[in-house]
C-alpha cells in the first residue's frame, strides 16, 4: 500500500514533548538541591519518553524509585513525588509525611500531580493533617505523542471512572488536551461529535478557548472528531488480526513498546523494540492482515540477502563504500526483520490452530447474527473447559451486544456456568458489566421494536431514571443488528474477500465487520454532519453534534483529528488508516489510552479494589 | 521660546549653569547643572511639584514614608496621612492601634504600619484597612526596635530587629515565611547601622557593629570587609544599598564615603565629605548602565552629591526634607516642595551642553532656524548630514525628548526629530512613535491631580499594567481607560480589567439601590472581553449585599465561577447545581465537601439524592475513604443490590473464614431483598461450598479455601478424592458437561488410561466422544484414542480420524457421508507421495458430491 502521492504532511507533535520536558525540568528546579524521585508506576514509561534518566540526574534528581504504596527507604532530606492524581497514592504520601513526624525526622516532600491535581486529593492531604508539610504542583503533561500519528493522554482509567463509576474528572483533563492541541497547532474548523461524554469534553474545550486569549494562527487541522467509547464497545471486543493489533493482543504494547519474550527472540533474552513508523520493518505490515504478514516478510529477508550478496565481488573500493553507507542499515534492518519473523511465527503457532480459527468464525457469527444456538454452545464449552477468563467473558459480552441482551435462560446458565469456573466474586464483575449495558439480561416480552420504543422515550423523557441508572447506560441497548444492517457493517457473507488488496475497512476482521466507530466517522465526514444519520444517531443514544469554528480553506482541511475518549484499538487506527489512504486525508487518533478487548475487561474486574 | 539668561560661576572648581526657562502657564521652573571638572558629569535637579499639602510644621519631628515610582506620601502623627506625590490629600483618619515603628509602601501600594509588638496592619492606599498579620511571637516579646520595608523581585518583605538584638525577616507579605536570622556576634546594643540586601534568590541583612561588617543569612552569620575601606574609620555610621541592590555605600565616622559593589568584592571609589557628624539619610542616586557611582548623604539643610573624584556637590537645603531613592535618581520631598534629583541624561547633556556639536543639538537648533524661516536651518542640517549623522540626531532627539518632564521641551525635541526624520527616507518610525505614546501617558499621570510623578526609565521598568493598576488603586477609572484605549492594550488585560475594578468599587457604594448598580455594571460592562462577574460579586457580598451579588452572578457566564461565591453565601443547593453544570468534576467535589461538613448526614444524603453526579462522585471518594458512608448511603436508597456486592467485595478482603461467612451471609439476606434470587442462590452456594472447602482442608490437608467450583473439583480429581469431587457434582448441580470435560482432562493428566476406559463407559458421554479422542492424542497416546473413533457422531467422525492420524479412516468417513467441504479437508491433509490412491478416490467422490 503506497502513501497517497498527495497525502498531507502531518503536523511536528515532538514539540509536545518538548513543552512537557521544559515545564517538568522547571518544576524539578523549583526544589533546589538533590532530592529522590518517586514515580507512579504506569507513568514511568510515558517519563521516559519525555525525559530519560540522565536528564533527571542533570536536575539533581538523586535516586528514582517506583511507588509502591510500601514504605520507603530513602536518605534524602528532600522527596518528591511524580504521580497521578490518585486518593490511594496521596494517603500514601500522608502516610510517609506522618510517619517522619512521629520519628522527628525533617524533610522537604514535593508533589507533582500530573495532568492535574484534584480537589479530593488536597482533601485527603488536609484530612490526614499534612497539607502544610507538603507543596503541590502541577505537571500539565497531557499529550504523549506514541507515534507521528497516535497521540495519547495515557490514562487507562480515563474508561472505567468515566463510563463505569460515572466519575467526570477526566472531562476536563481531555478538553485541556485539546486546548493545547489547538494553541500549539492553531484552531479546528469543525468540530463533530457522539457521545455525552464527548460533548462534555467539548464544552469544557470551548470554556478553555474563551477563557484564553484568541490567537490567530495557520491552523495544522481542520476536523475534530469526538467519540466516546461506548457508541461502538463491538469493535474493541474483537479479535484483533492487523499485525499491530495482535501484537498486542498477544504481547501487550506498552506505550508503543512491547518486550517480545525468549520465545520471539529466539535466545534467552527478552528484548524491548519501540514500534513506531521509525521501524521501517514494522511500518510496513502494521496495518496488515496478519496472513499477508508473512509473506511479505520472506519477502523481504530474501531482498535483504540480495542486498548482503552485493558484497561479492565487489573490489575493496565498493566494499569500503559498502561498509560505510549500507551496511549499518542493513544490519539494523536485519536485527528488525528477525524479530518481527520471530514474533510472526510466533504469532501463526497460536493462532492457525484449529482453536482460534473455531474462536473466530463464532464472532464472526455472532456479527452476523447466524447461527446463534451453535455460539453459545461453542461458549458454554469455553467456559467450561476454562479455556480463557478474559475471552470467554468477551464472548458473551459480544454475544449480548449482538443480539441484544440474552435471553433469560441462556443469561443465567451462562452467568452460573462462569461463576463456577471463575469463581463468586465475579459477581461484581457481572454487575459492572450489566450497568455498562455490555451483558444484559433481555426483559421478557420485550422485543427489538419495543426496545426502540423505549430508547426514544428516555432520550426525551431525560429525567427518567433512578439514582443508580443516572449512568448505567440505562438506555444503551446496543441496537447492533440494525445499525449494522443500516451502516452495512458486515459485508454480505459468500463473498470473497481478498485480505491482501482491501477494498474497505472489513480487512481489518478479516472482511467480517467495518468497524462501527470508523464507519460512523466516514459517514459524518462524507455528509459533512449529521444529516441524514438520524436514524443511526437515534438508535446509538443520540447526543451527536457538530459545530463550525472557523471557515478556512488549507491544506489542513485533509487532517482530521479523530479523538477516542474511552481507548481506541489498533484495528481502528489500521481502518482509520486505510480510510485516509482512500481518501486522500490523513486521521492523527487522539485516544485516552490504547485498549483492546483484554484492556476493556479487566478494567471492569472487580477483584482489584 | 527658550529665552532665558545664561549664567556662568565658578566654585569650588564647579563650573554651574543656572538655566532659566520660562513657560507658558508663567510657571517658573528652575534646573540646575552641576559639572565636574574632570569627571565630565552632570546632575540635575527638576522640580516637580509644589506641594499641595498644608503642614503645619513641614517634615520636622514626624513619621514619613513615600512609595519609589512615584507613589504616595504617608505622614502619621497623631493623625495618619497619605497624599499623593504632588501633596494633595488622599485619605486622613486618627490613630488608634499600637505605637507605630515603622511605615512603608508594599509594591501594589499598600501602606504597612510595623507596630512595636510586630503587628503589621495594611491599608489601602485610601486609608481602607485590608488585613494584619504578625511577625511572630518572638518579636511581639522582645517588641521591635527597628524596622525596614525592602523590595525584591519576590515582593515586598519586611525586616525587623527585635529588643533582643535578632533580626527576624519575612521576604514576601504575601506569602509570610518567618526566618529568624542567626545572631550577630558580640552585639551589645543596637547596632550602629543596618541594611537588606538580595542575593542570590535571597534576603540577606548587613548588619555593621562598629567597624565590623556581618552578613546574616539563613544560616550563618559571616564577617566581611570592604576592600580598600580608609583605616581612619572605627565605625560605619550609615550604609545605603542601590535600588538594584548590587551596589553598596558605606558612610563612616570619619566621613568618608565608601562606594563598591553589594557583595563587597570591588570598591567603586571613596569619598571624603569632611563632615563628621551622622547624616540623616543617605540613599544611592544613579541610573541604570552609568559608568559613575553616585550617593546622596542628606544633613540637616545639607545635601551632598558623591561620586568618583574627589570633589562633591552641595546643595543646600531651606527645610526638612526627606530622600526616596528611585531606579534612577532621588526625589527629595521638603514640607514645600517636591523635587527629582538625578544623572543627566547622555542625550539631553550632548543636545544642551553649552556651545554643543552634537548632532541632536545641531539638529534642534536647525529646526528652530527653520521655524524662524531662516536659511541657516539648512546649514546646520547640511552638516549633519555631511557626517551622515542625522539618524544619530532623529535618536537623540527623541531620546532626549523622553527624558524631559516639560512637555514644552518635549514638543520641541519632538519637533525637531520630526523635522529631522524628513530628510530621513527609511528610517523605522516605531521609536518615534511609541516615545510619543509613551510622553503623552507620562503627562498625564505627572499632572498635579493625578501626581504620579514617573520617570521615562522608570515607567519601561515598571510596564503599562503596573501604571494602570496604580491608577485603579487611585480610583482614577477613567484616566485609565483613556490610556488603555490610547495604548491600545489588549482589552483583556486593559480596559476590561480596569472596568472590573470600577464595577468592585461602584458595588460598594451603599447609597445606591441594588437594581440600580446590576443595571450600571451590566450596561458598562456588557461587551467587555473576559469580565468576570463572579468578582465583582464577591465584592459585594463581601460589602454586606448579598442580593446584589445574587444578580450579579447571572451575568456570569461560567456556571463554575458562581459556586464559591454561592457557597460563602450559604446558596448550597443552587452551587450544588451550578457545580454540576460546569461539568467540572473537581468544583463539584469542592462543594459536595463543603456540604458534608456543613449539613447533617441526613439532610447531605437527601441533598446528593437529587444529584445523581454529585452523588456518584462522593460515592467514589467512600469507596476509598470512608467503607461505611458507602454502606449508609446504599441504605437509604435501600439498594440491597449494591449493597450485597458491598458485602460480597467486602468477604474478599476479609483472611478469616468465619467473618467471611458472615459478610456473606449479610450479602445473602440484602439480595433476596432485592428479588435478585439469582446472587443470593449463588452467594448461599459458595457460603456451602467455603465450609466444605475448609472441612476438606481439615480433613485431607489439601489446600482448597477460596478456590472456584471448578478449580476445586479439579484438584481433588486430580489427588484422587473421586468421591468428594462427585459429592460436589451432585450437590452444586454441575452440568454433565463440565463435569466430563474435568474428568476427562484429569484422567488422561494422571495416565489413569483404564480408569477413563470405566469412566467413559459408565455412560452416554454428553460431551461426545471426539474430546475423548482429542484428549488422548494431547498426551501422545494414540493407542488410547483410536479406541474411542468409533464412538464419536457421524458428523465429527472425519475430525476424530484425522486427529489419530488415520487417513483412511478419514476419508472413508467422509465419503460415506459425501461432505464435499469434508472430503476438502481430508485431501488438504494428503500428502501427494504416499496416499496417492487415497486422493484419487476422494477427488472422484468429491466430484460426485459436488454433482449433487
Amino acid at each position: 500500500m503506497a502513501a497517497w502521492r498527495d497525502a498531507p504532511e502531518l503536523p511536528d507533535f515532538s514539540l509536545l514533548k518538548r513543552l512537557a520536558r521544559d515545564q517538568l525540568i522547571f518544576l524539578l528546579e523549583q526544589l533546589p538541591g538533590k532530592k529522590d524521585l518517586f514515580i507512579d508506576a504506569d507513568l514511568m514509561s510515558p517519563l521516559d519518553r519525555i525525559a530519560n534518566v540522565t536528564i533527571l540526574k542533570q536536575h539533581e534528581v538523586d535516586k528514582l524509585y517506583k511507588v509502591e504504596l510500601k514504605p520507603i527507604v530513602s536518605s534524602s532530606d528532600q522527596l518528591c513525588f511524580l504521580i497521578r492524581p490518585r486518593i490511594q497514592t496521596v494517603k500514601w504520601i500522608s502516610d510517609l509525611v506522618n510517619a517522619d513526624k512521629v520519628a522527628g525526622r525533617f524533610r522537604r516532600y514535593k508533589i507533582i500531580f500530573t495532568p492535574q491535581k484534584f480537589y479530593a486529593c488536597e482533601t485527603v492531604l488536609e484530612e490526614q493533617g499534612v497539607y502544610g508539610d507538603v507543596t503541590t504542583d502541577e505537571w500539565n503533561f497531557y499529550i504523549l505523542p506514541l507515534d507521528d500519528d497516535i497521540l495519547s493522554l495515557e490514562l487507562p482509567e480515563f474508561f472505567r471512572d468515566n463510563f463505569l463509576e460515572g466519575d467526570q474528572r477526566w472531562v476536563t483533563t481531555a478538553g485541556s488536551a485539546l486546548h493545547l492541541l489547538q494553541s500549539v497547532y492553531g484552531s479546528f474548523s469543525k468540530v463533530y461529535g457522539i457521545g455525552r461524554c464527548a460533548k462534555m469534553v467539548y464544552e469544557s474545550w470551548r470554556e478553555l478557548m474563551e477563557e484564553g486569549e484568541q490567537r490567530t494562527r495557520q491552523p495544522e487541522f481542520a476536523k475534530v472528531f469526538l467519540v466516546d467509547r461506548d457508541v461502538d464497545f463491538v469493535t474493541p471486543l474483537c479479535s484483533q488480526v492487523v499485525y499491530e493489533g495482535l501484537v498486542d493482543d498477544l504481547f501487550r504494547i506498552k506505550c508503543g513498546s512491547v518486550e517480545f519474550g525468549p520465545d520471539v527472540t529466539s535466545s534467552d533474552k527478552s528484548i524491548k523494540v519501540m514500534l513506531n513508523s521509525q521501524d521501517k520493518v514494522f511500518s510496513e505490515i502494521r496495518n496488515e492482515h496478519f496472513s499477508n504478514v508473512f509473506g511479505f516478510l520472506s519477502q523481504k529477508a530474501k531482498n535483504l540477502q540480495t542486498a548482503y550478496d552485493k558484497r561479492r565481488g565487489m573490489d575493496i573500493q565498493q566494499m569500503k563504500a559498502f561498509v560505510s553507507d549500507e551496511l549499518k542499515g542493513l544490519k539494523q534492518e536485519h536485527r528488525l526483520l528477525s524479530l518481527h519473523i520471530g514474533a510472526s511465527e510466533s504469532m501463526m503457532k497460536k493462532k492457525t490452530k484449529q482453536d482460534f480459527q473455531e474462536l473466530l468464525k463464532t464472532e464472526h457469527s455472532l456479527l452476523e447474527g447466524f447461527e446463534i444456538r451453535e455460539c453459545i454452545t461453542y461458549i458454554e464449552e469455553h467456559i467450561n473447559r476454562q479455556v480463557s477468563m478474559i475471552d470467554s467473558l468477551r464472548l458473551l459480552c459480544l454475544l449480548s451486544i449482538t443480539e441484544n441482551g440474552l435471553l433469560s435462560k441462556d443469561y443465567r446458565s451462562l452467568k452460573a456456568q462462569y461463576l463456577q469456573s471463575y469463581g463468586i466474586k465475579h459477581l461484581l464483575t457481572f454487575a459492572n458489566l450489566r450497568q455498562l449495558g455490555l451483558l444484559e439480561e433481555q426483559q421478557a416480552g420485550e422485543t427489538l421494536t419495543v426496545m426502540e420504543s423505549k430508547v426514544g422515550k428516555l432520550v426525551n423523557d431525560k429525567t427518567v431514571g433512578k439514582l443508580t441508572d443516572a449512568f448505567s447506560s440505562l438506555a444503551k441497548k446496543s441496537n447492533f443488528r440494525a445499525l449494522s444492517k443500516r451502516l452495512a457493517l458486515v459485508p454480505k457473507s459468500g463473498e470473497e474477500y481478498d485480505l491482501r488488496v482491501p477494498r474497505d475497512m472489513a480487512y481489518v476482521f478479516s472482511g467480517a465487520y467495518i468497524p462501527l466507530s470508523c464507519k460512523l466517522i466516514e459517514q459524518v465526514l462524507e455528509r459533512d454532519g449529521w444529516t441524514g444519520l438520524e436514524e443511526v444517531t437515534r438508535m446509538l443514544n443520540g447526543q451527536e453534534f457538530a459545530v463550525t469554528e472557523a471557515r478556512n480553506k488549507t491544506d489542513a482541511q485533509r487532517i482530521v483529528l479523530v479523538m477516542f475518549l474511552g481507548g481506541c484499538t489498533f484495528s481502528e487506527i489500521s481502518a482509520l488508516r486505510f480510510l485516509g489512504k482512500e481518501r486522500g486525508c490523513r486521521f492523527i487518533v487522539v485516544t485516552t489510552a490504547i485498549t483492546n478487548s483484554a484492556r476493556l475487561l479487566e478494567a471492569l474486574l472487580d477483584n482489584h479494589a | 521660546m527658550h529665552a532665558g539668561k545664561w549664567r556662568f560661576c565658578v566654585a569650588n572648581h564647579l563650573l554651574q549653569y543656572v538655566i532659566y526657562l520660562c513657560c507658558k502657564e508663567e510657571k517658573s521652573q528652575t534646573r540646575t547643572y552641576y559639572l565636574f571638572a574632570n569627571a565630565a558629569w552632570f546632575d540635575i535637579k527638576i522640580e516637580l511639584y509644589e506641594m499641595g499639602w498644608n503642614l503645619k510644621d513641614g517634615l520636622r519631628e514626624c513619621l514619613v514614608a513615600a512609595a519609589p515610582y512615584g507613589g504616595p506620601i504617608c505622614d502619621a502623627r497623631p493623625q495618619l496621612e497619605i497624599y499623593s506625590s504632588s501633596g494633595l490629600p488622599l485619605a486622613s483618619f486618627p490613630w488608634k492601634s499600637g505605637v507605630v515603628k515603622q511605615l512603608g509602601w508594599t509594591v501594589s501600594d499598600d501602606l504597612l504600619c510595623v507596630q512595636e509588638d510586630g503587628t503589621v496592619l495594611v491599608y489601602d492606599l485610601l486609608g481602607g484597612f485590608k488585613r494584619h498579620f504578625s511577625m511572630g511571637n518572638e518579636v511581639s516579646q522582645s517588641q521591635v526596635l527597628e524596622t525596614k520595608i525592602f523590595h525584591s523581585p519576590y515582593g515586598t518583605g519586611v525586616a525587623i530587629l527585635t529588643g533582643a538584638l535578632r533580626f527576624t525577616l519575612a521576604t514576601n507579605i504575601d506569602d509570610i515565611k518567618l526566618r529568624r536570622l542567626p545572631e550577630v556576634p558580640g552585639l551589645q546594643g543596637a547596632p550602629s547601622c543596618w541594611a537588606v540586601l538580595t542575593q542570590d534568590r535571597q534576603s540577606k541583612v548587613l548588619v555593621a557593629n562598629g567597624s565590623h561588617l556581618f552578613i546574616l543569612d539563613n544560616t550563618a552569620c559571616t564577617p566581611v570587609t570592604p576592600p580598600g575601606l580608609s583605616p581612619q574609620a572605627s565605625s560605619i555610621v550609615h550604609m545605603c544599598v542601590s535600588f538594584s541592590y548590587k551596589y553598596l555605600a558605606l558612610l563612616t565616622d570619619s566621613g568618608h564615603v565608601w562606594m563598591g559593589t553589594s557583595n563587597l568584592k570591588e570598591k567603586l571609589s571613596e569619598v571624603d565629605t569632611k563632615i563628621k557628624t551622622p547624616p540623616k539619610q543617605m540613599a544611592w542616586c544613579r541610573r541604570p548602565k552609568s559608568q559613575q557611582p553616585s550617593a546622596v548623604v542628606m544633613w540637616d539643610g545639607l545635601l551632598i552629591v558623591v561620586g568618583e573624584c574627589k570633589e562633591t556637590i552641595q546643595y543646600h537645603l531651606d527645610d526638612d526634607s526627606i530622600l526616596v531613592p528611585e531606579l534612577d535618581g532621588v526625589r527629595i520631598i521638603s514640607g514645600t516642595h517636591h523635587e527629582l534629583l538625578q544623572e543627566v541624561p547622555g542625550a539631553c547633556e550632548e543636545i544642551f551642553k553649552i556651545a554643543s556639536m552634537a548632532p541632536g543639538a545641531l539638529l534642534l537648533e536647525a529646526h528652530k532656524e527653520y521655524e524662524k524661516e531662516s536659511q541657516k536651518a539648512d546649514e546646520y542640517l547640511r552638516e549633519i548630514k555631511e557626517q551622515s549623522l542625522l539618524s544619530e540626531a532623529v535618536r537623540q532627539c527623541v531620546e532626549a525628548a523622553g527624558h524631559e518632564h516639560e512637555p514644552e521641551t518635549q514638543k520641541t525635541l519632538l519637533r525637531a526629530a520630526s523635522f529631522g526624520k524628513c530628510f530621513l527616507s527609511n528610517f523605522p518610525p516605531e521609536q518615534f512613535v511609541s516615545m510619543c505614546r509613551d510622553l503623552r501617558v507620562l503627562n498625564a499621570v505627572r499632572d498635579y491631580t493625578v501626581g504620579i510623578p514617573l520617570t521615562h526609565t522608570q515607567f519601561k521598568q515598571m510596564t503599562v499594567q503596573v501604571l494602570i493598576d496604580r491608577l485603579v488603586y487611585r480610583k482614577l477609572y477613567p484616566l485609565a481607560i483613556e490610556i488603555c484605549r490610547y495604548l491600545k492594550t489588549p482589552e483583556y488585560q486593559g480596559v476590561s480589567r480596569v472596568l472590573k475594578h470600577w464595577a468592585c468599587y461602584k458595588v460598594q457604594q451603599k447609597e445606591e439601590s441594588d437594581e440600580v448598580i446590576a443595571k450600571a455594571v451590566s450596561v458598562k460592562l456588557a461587551d467587555a472581553a473576559g469580565i468576570f462577574y463572579s468578582e465583582i460579586a464577591t465584592k459585594a457580598y463581601e460589602s454586606g449585599r448579598t442580593e446584589l451579588a445574587i444578580k450579579l452572578l447571572e451575568f456570569e457566564p461560567r456556571s463554575g465561577e458562581q459556586v464559591p461565591l454561592l457557597l460563602k453565601m450559604k446558596k448550597s443547593p443552587l452551587a450544588l447545581s451550578k457545580a454540576i453544570e460546569s461539568g467540572d468534576t473537581d468544583l463539584v467535589y469542592t462543594v459536595v465537601m463543603y456540604l458534608k461538613n456543613e449539613l447533617n448526614r441526613g439532610d447531605f444524603f437527601m441533598m446528593l439524592r437529587n444529584q445523581p453526579v454529585a452523588l456518584s462522585l462522593y460515592k467514589q471518594f467512600c469507596k476509598h475513604q470512608e467503607q461505611d458512608t458507602l454502606k449508609d448511603l446504599f441504605n437509604q436508597d435501600d439498594d440491597h443490590e449494591e449493597l450485597g456486592n458491598l458485602y460480597v467485595k467486602a468477604s474478599y478482603k476479609e483472611q478469616r473464614l468465619e467473618a467471611r461467612i458472615a459478610l456473606l451471609q449479610s450479602a445473602v439476606d440484602e439480595y433476596y431483598k432485592a428479588k435478585n434470587e439469582f446472587s443470593a442462590k449463588t452467594t448461599e452456594d459458595e457460603m456451602r461450598l467455603l465450609r466444605f472447602q475448609r472441612k476438606l482442608e481439615e480433613e485431607k490437608g489439601e489446600l482448597l479455601v477460596g478456590f472456584s467450583l471448578h478449580d476445586t473439583m479439579t484438584t481433588l480429581l486430580s489427588v484422587g478424592l473421586h468421591k468428594h469431587a462427585e459429592q460436589l457434582y451432585k450437590d452444586f448441580r454441575v452440568p454433565d458437561k463440565r463435569f466430563w470435560w474435568l474428568k476427562l482432562k484429569s484422567l488422561a493428566e494422571k495416565e489413569d488410561w483404564e480408569e477413563l476406559e470405566k469412566f467413559g463407559k459408565s455412560k452416554k458421554s454428553p460431551i461426545g466422544y471426539l474430546p475423548f479422542v482429542e484428549v488422548c492424542i494431547k498426551h501422545h497416546n494414540k493407542y488410547e484414542a483410536k479406541k474411542y473413533v468409533s464412538k464419536v457422531t457421524p458428523e465429527q467422525k472425519v475430525k476424530a480420524h484425522l486427529a489419530v492420524g488415520d487417513m483412511e479412516g478419514a476419508a472413508e468417513a467422509a465419503i460415506e457421508r459425501r461432505n464435499e467441504s469434508e472430503i476438502s479437508t481430508v485431501l488438504s491433509r494428503c500428502s501427494a507421495t504416499t496416499d496417492h490412491l487415497l486422493m484419487e478416490r476422494l477427488n472422484r467422490a468429491k466430484a460426485t458430491a459436488v454433482k449433487k
